[in-house]
């Protein structure tokens, strides 16, 4: 495909949220791995705390609290918004999409437009290329980026290769048309041949969840445990396919924009872990000092981790114009690179949520 | 790049302390620094190395350390 361009569109405000429980990850299951084995796998991701959602709490209440957050300290009028998109592979239900559940919730008119969007970690530029788009029409005054992710419900404790990398979080972003927005490029790609690096094999339609499924099983020779419902990486084929096309993909869109990294005022990659990280900031010979990080406190959010990283390190730093690459590749597998302009975006203070409730600001 | 650098090369990218102990012949696997994480360390090693991206199948049917040094080579 070729790089899709738009004009006079961009992200004006953002609100993130982040569960209460801290995870200490040089003390997270010890007594299963042996703390210096579990050492050895934190010091190589780099991913020292993480956030855990509670039993009550959800990828919606994360979003939810970002949201409210947001609108709040920017007086939005929701009546203004006419579309509400949520980013997810944790939703609340099978069904009904969880989109529309968050327009009742957030007191937005009933005409306002709302879907999901059910990517991996590659999905904040996805979503937001779709809106961007969408947003051309004058039907939509503003619309609503909600992204959230639950991975600590996702993947077994009992597997050393995942347990140790992911965490929750969620993120709002206000999206309007203003002529102040320059140029957009945004290169969005997949490859289902490899769809089987990331899986949660059972509890969709393919493989139902049953008895069966929700056995745990020992799965390798390293003695890792997890069941069929719970996900698995091959990350060494992750790995290799993320360093083959995600510089290769970064380049193009660049070309494409007719610029170079240097122009770039910041360069957001997703949070997959710090060794990833760090390897194609090498390979791309990138300045480091442009790219900047939350695997260490936040660990990998999926999806979030773009906009969370956002948030959580750019709030004071986006006074005028500032451009921003993002990058992000994952389950799919798919893979995104966007270069954005950001004009003032207004980012609001990271709240956190305790039993599906917002407890501080 | 000989077999000896190879090898020189492999045991820097998993940490392995004693290079003397290690030759062509030795099972990578077998050896008390390997485990799934270095895997990855083979990955960016090949591909700073030698600008080859192979993956992780490809490793696991390498036995030796002369098998991953033709899968570098050749």
């Amino acid at each position: 495909m070729a790089i899709l361009h738009f004009k006079g569109i961009g992200i004006t405000a953002m609100g993130g949220a982040v569960p209460s429980h801290i995870i200490d990850n040089y003390n997270y299951q010890t007594d299963f791995f042996g703390k210096e084995n579990v050492k050895e796998v934190v010091d190589k991701i780099g991913v020292y705390q993480r956030r855990f959602a509670d039993e009550n709490t959800c990828s919606s209440d994360l979003c939810y609290a970002a949201a409210e957050k947001m609108l709040n300290d920017n007086n939005i009028d929701r009546n203004d918004i006419d579309l509400l998109v949520f980013l997810s592979q944790t939703p609340d239900y099978r069904m009904p999409a969880t989109s529309i559940i968050l327009q009742n919730r957030l007191g937005i008119p009933k005409s306002c437009m709302a879907f999901d969007i059910s990517l991996g970690c590659s999905g904040f530029c996805y979503a937001l290329s779709i809106v961007y788009g969408m947003m051309q029409n004058h039907a939509f005054r503003k619309a609503l980026i909600l992204d959230g992710e639950t991975r600590s419900k996702v993947y077994s404790e009992k597997d050393r290769r995942e347990a140790y990398i992911f965490g929750d979080a969620g993120i709002a972003a206000l999206v309007e048309r203003d002529e102040k927005f320059g140029d957009s490029y945004f290169s969005l790609n997949s490859d289902g041949s490899r769809s089987e690096l990331i899986m949660i094999p059972a509890g969709g339609y393919r493989h139902m969840s049953s008895p069966e499924t929700l056995k745990e099983k020992v799965v390798d020779e390293y003695g890792n445990i997890r069941s069929d419902e719970q996900a698995f990486m091959r990350a060494g084929d992750v790995f290799q396919f993320v360093i083959i096309e995600v510089p290769k993909d970064i380049k193009r869109t660049l070309k494409a924009a007719e610029m170079t990294a240097d122009q770039m005022d910041y360069i957001v990659f997703h949070q997959a872990n710090n060794f990833i990280n760090s390897f194609i900031a090498k390979k791309m010979k990138l300045d480091t000092n442009k790219i900047p990080e939350t695997i260490g406190k936040y660990g990998n959010t999926s999806s979030v981790s773009v906009p969370l990283t956002i948030v959580s390190e750019l709030k004071d730093k986006m006074k005028g114009e500032k451009m921003i690459l993002m990058t992000a590749f994952g389950v799919g597998m798919a893979w995104a690179t966007a270069i954005v302009p950001f004009v003032d975006c207004k980012i609001s203070e990271i709240v956190e949520v305790e039993n599906g409730e917002l407890v501080r600001q | 790049m000989d077999i000896k650098v190879f090898i020189e090369k492999f045991a820097e990218a998993i940490e392995v302390e004693n290079v003397e102990a290690l030759t062509a012949e030795t099972e990578f696997h077998e050896l008390e620094e390997w485990s799934s994480l270095s895997v990855m360390l083979i990955i960016a090693f090949f591909d700073e190395e030698f600008d080859k991206q192979i993956g992780e199948t490809a490793i696991n049917e390498c036995k030796t350390i002369e098998d991953l040094y033709k899968l570098a080579t050749t």
